[in-house]
């Protein structure tokens, strides 16, 4: 789960990381307001959306002004970022966040990451802030500073010194470096982080240590423990789709293509996928039905998977071992029935009560194209969608 | 052999009087499992499918001599059953469970070792299908059905793809040593490497196939030790191709974050590694077959 830039500041701030001081703004009137409310002369007025690289896509804006503090939350408020994280399709601004702009001398880059390899909470540095980690890990890997840490004694001072020294820091602003990675660390625990990103992390002119950009990411899995943190959860940011899914104890993952996809497992459901483009078709999307797939959630799989206009044809690929062929392909008919799909469908099962299984999709009477092995099911759904297509743009078909 | 468990080992079930643990130790009995027992706090001194439930792993340590468990207890307290088992001295701990936090899976890792090698607990999982040994014992939750006796071991992130690639095998007639499903989180008990050690010890295991999947360095730890280590033919595949970046694809684990995450970086190490990759998942089985034709009789005929 991500959360916005202010969102992660107040959490950070409330373990003793500094910040500089700011507020959020749902309209140009109350961004103004923070700005007075701040004080000072200069401010960045910043796009909260998830995702990095706002600079770049224009989605700060500095402001001298109230004028100009108005004016760049009217621009900015509605609109729709386009960075290299969001995708083609961009994100819209529904907030804003008014900060006031610091004098920066210097900017650092600082991350802390689960690092799956130590299985560790693993301390990234780099002496240049502002900076793409992974860009730098690949052309400049010994630049980087890190420290691993003892999960049971958590970390220690002596490791937050080692980087502020190893980050060429002045004496005078160490202390309040190892505040800030020492509160950064304490937040990534207690709070069951996966990634917190204070990139840059600024010395300012007067030789404070400030958290100027932040992203934290957080275990979807402990979630259950951290309401304060579950709350801060932003919807409009989330396909809509995916949202749906999990309510029915899916997961789903949209994706470019015309062949919509129902599988257990998600091991299964990739290399089905592999296997479509293998066999010449493109996969709409990535959907897990879990194990014990019940009727109503394969239902909801279906609707799921045809509420994305793309999809041309559904591919179901059961290989049952918690779940069972039957129940499944009774939850099949029983969709294929009700939604009165009108695109090809082809159905793979394996597994616990196979044969009982087929003999449901056999004698339903519905056209449902039946295979037996993987590289069956993904050569009929991908012939079946070139058909259908050929069928419906030939002429005296009724189509334009 | 086999690797892990066989007929013999006395298996336990924690959360045994669970719906769902209850539906797969009966499986597990009926695909000739010995189980012995099992856990449930509260319900100790009961009995639950005509076996004994007790309160704490250690009374079935001391009581059956519980060596092995299957964990299904719900994830918010997995880490806990994990330690205790753990702690009991249990050999082995397969937890099927999807859904514990990371850090506490962390903590798990760090507790496993504070006990000296000779002792420490082997952890499967979690997020796994189990392991089974084909027709001796089934420590999970797979059809126990569409695996067959023979010499190919399986080691594989998902669950179910390792059961395509066991069906697809079955279809050609090869059978199966033992399956283990290491689970789809991105720290688990034990790795890819962990698992080809043990098969690379066995003496009825001829070859590997390895099933991995998007994110993590497992798969390519598991490749440098494979061209290290291993004198059995290893086949490899990656799941994950058309996955995008930074989507997390249902497991946990299964995450393009960082360079060497994609399918298609970690199946170039694993051919890099001398490994042979299955061009598709349909094509498991058939490259498994081809690499088994490969291999030099004198060879095969050494490890027998």
């Amino acid at each position: 789960m991500d959360i916005h830039e202010y969102q992660a500041k107040e959490l950070l701030a409330g373990f003793g990381v500094a910040i500089p001081r700011g507020g959020v703004a749902y309209s140009p009137e109350q961004a103004v307001y923070r700005a007075s409310e701040i004080g000072g002369s200069r401010w960045a007025v910043k796009a909260q959306i998830h995702s990095g690289a706002r600079g770049k896509a224009g989605g700060i804006k500095l402001c001298s002004s109230e004028d100009e503090v108005r004016a760049a939350a009217k621009a900015l408020l509605g609109k729709r970022l386009v960075t290299h994280q969001t995708g083609p399709e961009g994100r819209v601004v529904h907030r804003l966040y008014i900060e006031a702009a610091v004098p920066i001398e210097r900017e650092l880059y600082l991350g802390l990451v689960l690092d799956r390899k130590t299985e560790r909470i693993m301390i990234v540095a780099h002496p240049q802030g502002g900076i793409e980690i992974e860009e730098i890990a690949r052309s400049a890997p010994d630049s980087i500073l890190r420290e691993s840490v003892e999960p049971a004694i958590g970390m220690s001072s002596f490791q937050a010194r080692e980087i502020a020294y190893g980050l060429g820091l002045a004496p005078a602003q160490v202390s309040r470096a190892v505040t800030t990675l020492l509160g950064a660390y304490r937040a990534f625990r207690d709070l069951d982080a996966t990634m917190v990103e204070i990139n840059p992390l600024v010395i300012t002119g007067d030789g404070q240590v400030l958290a100027l950009d932040c992203k934290m990411t957080f275990d979807d899995n402990a979630m259950f423990r951290r309401p304060n943190v579950s709350e801060l959860r932003d919807y409009a940011e989330e396909d809509p789709r995916e949202a749906q899914a999990a309510e029915h104890g899916l997961n789903y993952v949209g994706l470019d293509g015309d062949i919509g996809c129902i599988i257990n497992g998600a091991g299964l459901a990739m290399a089905t996928m592999d296997m479509i483009k293998h066999a010449g078709g493109q996969p709409a999307n990535f959907l897990d039905v879990g194990g014990g797939a019940s009727p109503e959630r394969v239902a909801a799989a279906f609707r799921l998977v045809l509420a994305d206009g793309k999809v041309g044809a559904i591919l179901v690929n059961i290989f049952a071992g918690i779940n069972r062929c039957d129940w499944v392909a009774q939850g099949v008919v029983q969709a294929a029935r009700d939604i009165q799909m009108k695109v090809p469908l082809v159905v793979r099962l394996a597994g616990t009560n196979v044969e009982e299984g087929r003999r449901i999709v056999r004698e339903s009477g519905l056209p449902i194209i039946t295979a037996d092995t993987l590289a069956e099911a993904a050569d009929r759904v991908v012939a079946a969608l070139k058909g259908s297509r050929a069928k419906s743009t030939a002429p005296g078909n009724g189509a334009p | 052999m086999s690797i892990l468990i066989d007929e013999k080992t006395r298996v336990i079930v924690q959360g045994f009087t669970g719906e769902k643990a209850t539906f797969h130790a009966r499986e597990m009995i009926a695909y000739g499992t010995n189980v012995v027992g099992g856990v449930t706090p509260g319900k100790g001194g009961t009995r639950h499918l005509d076996r004994p439930v007790f309160n704490t792993v250690k009374e079935a340590v001391r009581e059956v001599s519980a060596e092995a468990s299957l964990i299904f207890v719900p994830a918010a307290f997995c880490a806990d059953s994990i330690m205790e088992s753990a702690n009991a001295g249990i050999r082995l701990v397969c937890t099927i469970t999807d859904g514990i936090p990371a850090q506490d899976m962390m903590m798990v890792k760090r507790y496993l070792f504070r006990f000296p090698r000779e002792r420490r607990t082997t952890l499967i999982g979690p997020n796994c299908a189990g392991i089974i040994s084909a027709g001796k014992a089934m420590l999970g939750i797979m059809p126990g059905h569409i695996y067959s006796r023979g010499g190919v071991g399986i080691v594989s992130r998902s669950g179910t793809l390792g059961y395509e690639a066991a069906a697809q095998m079955n279809s050609l007639g090869i059978g199966q040593t033992t399956s283990v499903g290491i689970g789809g989180d991105p720290i688990n008990g034990s790795s890819f490497v962990d698992i080809l050690k043990l098969f690379e010890a066995d003496s009825e295991t001829e070859a590997v196939m390895m099933i991995g999947e998007i994110g993590g360095p497992q798969e390519a730890e598991a490749a440098l030790f494979v061209k290290e280590h291993m004198t059995k033919p290893v086949i490899g595949y990656v799941a994950g191709l058309t996955a995008p970046k930074g989507r997390r694809m249902g497991h946990a684990g299964a995450i393009i974050s960082a360079f060497g995450d994609t399918a298609a970086e970690k199946a170039e190490i694993m051919r890099s590694a001398g490994l042979t990759v299955a061009p598709s998942p349909a094509e498991m089985g058939s490259t498994v077959a081809a690499a088994l034709a490969r291999k030099p009789a004198r060879k095969r005929a050494a490890v027998k």
